[in-house]
């Protein structure tokens, strides 16, 4: 009985801190609501302000071109054919479109159909995978192999091509450069035996990485029938953007600070302890950092590697559409480039916050 | 044959013209359960003595002997608490801790060691915080882990260097009292780093004073006769505290002031007596 009085009592006294405790964070965060929806509506306004430019931009860009073209009809053959010129560009008729920097309403418009594109595809694909099944069963119940899809890719499988691409080059970087850089960072004379060769090679340009991996893979590759558009681009771009984190990671293996390097020695911990407890933990946010950039050059290599080594990504995809020449190429250009730029801005932040989750301040522990 | 030893040690950083000399012909004996402490100047070479016995850093000339041998390289056997904690910042608590036990004990099982681990921790006071990271702990709270840390490995000797010296004063008091019970218990043999004269004789058994570098030396050893336990309130009426203090203290001075004009060799020793403000707020 006594008991539950005491514990009522707590209870109160409690519910009373949690009230205080509530009036404050509210109070709080109102104050970072507030904050936070200006933040949004300057975001906001500066869109439509971009998107206004480059509306009024991509209207004089098409007046120029309409009235060079209606000039040079002129000019050709005579008053009669410019008319008709300025009647086909007013009708919006497709054959005579001047073809210049998209319009924010076209690009959306390109977006919507690549889109309903790929459901179109999907859809298609779907309907064969169905129609194959029981024949691709009895196939691979014989030991073959079964039948795919072998029809034309769809945006978003152009897109997930380019990402799987990028993450492929990004771990063969991870699994390059991690281990070499601790290995320079622990030895001094292998890091100024190293040092000529990470300076000559690191400002290498992707094309010419392209070019020696394609040297190489090639032969490795004769007489194998499988396509290697994809092991060339991906080897080329973890090679390319490999640098940052071997630099970075040969630096914070070396920098080790002197106070924890001092409390391996008093602990008498033996060297595998002493790389793996204290100089690998404290040199993780240099390592991450060097990730980070690595993963941010290699999306933006892969484009051109793509290009280059034909590989069915967003870099083949842009240069495919700018030799196409159709009136909405120049939109579906612009669309990848969006589409470019915030997958890139969203691998960055996935890194940041990685990076933020190992990393400590050096004089937490002092 | 004393428990350590130090034999004319002498320490140079650096060659050729750019060579200091920190310490010069260094002689110390420290017998077995002795509390001993050193008191300096900052930058005269105390953390280099220090490394010096436990073994980070090997004297340019002189022996270091550690119960007759001479010290080659770091032993469990002297654990050593840092100026700055020096915990590892991605590990927790009980990390920190057990690390240095796995190490000194490597032949007892996972659960010996955890008790062993868990039972320092409590012994500093920290139980609350053993998952926390060195980040989440107060100065004083992380100066607790690295005594933790140290005493988890049951050395014979524990050297401290300036272990207090970031901490407030009240943390401070308190920190002092729990290592002389620590170290009262079973009386292992103590070397204390210090800039602060009281917090020397208040935990000391014997006071010995690091002369300013370059070339620093030790000066004369002053022995503090006060009985254990020694309470921190009644120090003040003590007339053997208070006469070991203002001597330290005018030689410290002294030494202090013959640094600053080395020209000047004649100097006037100060006719008062430095007042002691301690326990009077
Ligand atoms: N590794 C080192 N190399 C060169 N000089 C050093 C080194 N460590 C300490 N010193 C110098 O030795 C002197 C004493 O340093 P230290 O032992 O840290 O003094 P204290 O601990 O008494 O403040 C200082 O002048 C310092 O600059
Ligand atoms: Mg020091």
């Amino acid at each position: 009985m006594k008991q539950e009085i005491t514990l009522k009592k707590q209870h109160s006294g409690f519910a009373f801190f949690k009230q205080i405790a509530s009036i404050v964070k509210s109070k709080f965060e109102k104050d970072a609501v507030s904050k936070s929806l200006k933040k949004t509506a300057i975001t906001i306004v500066s869109i439509l302000l971009f998107l206004g430019l480059w509306h009024l931009g991509s209207k004089a860009l098409y007046n120029k071109e309409a009235a060079y073209r209606i000039e040079k009809a002129l000019e050709e053959q005579g008053p009669a054919a410019a008319d008709a010129e300025r009647a086909c560009i007013a009708s919006g008729e497709s054959r005579c479109q001047p073809n210049t920097l998209p319009s924010p309403t076209q690009v959306w418009a390109s977006f919507m159909s690549l889109i309903a594109d790929h459901h179109l595809i999907q859809a298609k694909k779907d309907a064969f995978n169905l129609k194959m099944e029981s024949t691709n069963a009895k196939l691979i119940a014989q030991g073959k192999k079964a039948i795919v899809y072998t029809g034309r890719a769809s945006f978003i499988d152009i897109v997930l091509t380019s990402i799987k691409t990028v993450f492929a080059g990004f771990l063969l970087a991870l699994i390059i450069a991690v281990p070499i850089g601790v290995i320079i960072g622990l030895s001094p004379s292998l890091r100024s035996a190293f040092n000529w060769f990470i300076q000559i090679f690191k400002p290498v340009s992707p094309v010419v990485w392209y070019l020696l991996v394609f040297m190489i893979v090639k032969t490795l590759y004769i007489g194998a029938s499988s396509d290697n558009a994809f092991v060339i681009s991906f080897v080329s771009v973890g090679l390319c953007a490999m640098w940052a984190t071997l630099v970075n990671t040969a630096m914070g293996v070396s920098s080790v600070d002197k106070d924890y390097i001092n409390v391996a020695k008093v602990l008498k911990l033996g060297t595998f302890q002493k790389v793996f407890k204290v100089i690998l933990p404290s040199s993780l946010p240099l390592i991450f950092t060097g990730l980070r950039i690595t993963l941010s050059v290699a999306w933006m290599v892969l484009i051109a590697i793509e290009l280059l080594a034909q590989s069915p990504g967003l870099g083949l995809f842009v240069w495919e559409e700018f030799q196409n020449g159709a009136n909405d190429s120049n939109a579906k250009i612009i669309v990848a480039m969006f589409v470019i730029g915030i997958i890139g801005f969203l691998l960055d932040r996935l890194m940041l916050t990685i990076q933020q989750m190992v990393s400590f301040n050096k004089n937490e522990g002092i | 044959m004393a428990y350590l030893e130090l034999k004319n040690v002498c320490k140079t950083y650096g060659q050729g013209n750019n060579s200091t000399e920190v310490l010069s012909n260094i002689n110390l004996k420290i017998e077995e359960g002795e509390f001993v402490a050193i008191v300096g100047f900052t930058g005269s070479g105390k953390t280099t003595l220090v490394n010096l016995i436990n073994g980070l850093i090997k004297p340019t000339s002189g022996e270091v002997l550690f119960k007759g041998e001479p010290v080659v390289g770091t032993s469990h056997k002297r654990g050593v608490i840092f100026q700055n904690y020096s915990l590892l910042p991605w590990l927790t608590v009980y990390q920190n801790v057990a690390m240095a036990v796995k190490e000194a004990f490597p032949k007892e099982s996972k659960t010996e060691i955890k008790e062993r681990v868990v039972s320092f921790i409590k012994m500093v006071g920290l139980s609350h915080a053993i998952d926390k990271r060195p980040k989440e702990l107060s100065g004083g709270m992380r100066q607790r882990v690295s005594v933790a840390r140290a005493l988890a490995m049951k050395p014979e000797m524990i050297i401290m260097d300036e272990p207090l010296g970031a901490l407030d004063a009240l943390t401070r008091g308190n920190l002092q009292d729990e290592i002389l019970n620590i170290w009262s218990k079973d009386k292992r043999t103590a070397l204390l780093i210090t800039n602060d004269v009281d917090e020397g004789i208040y935990m000391a058994d014997r006071i010995i004073p690091l002369k300013p570098g370059p070339k620093a030396t030790l000066g004369p050893e002053f022995i503090i006769d006060i009985e254990r336990p020694r309470d921190k309130t009644k120090l003040n009426d003590n007339i053997n505290y208070i006469e070991t203090r203002n001597k330290i203290i005018a030689y410290l001075m002294a030494i202090g002031e013959s640094r600053k004009s080395v020209s000047n060799t004649e100097y006037v020793l100060p006719d008062a007596t430095p007042k002691s403000f301690v326990g009077q707020f």
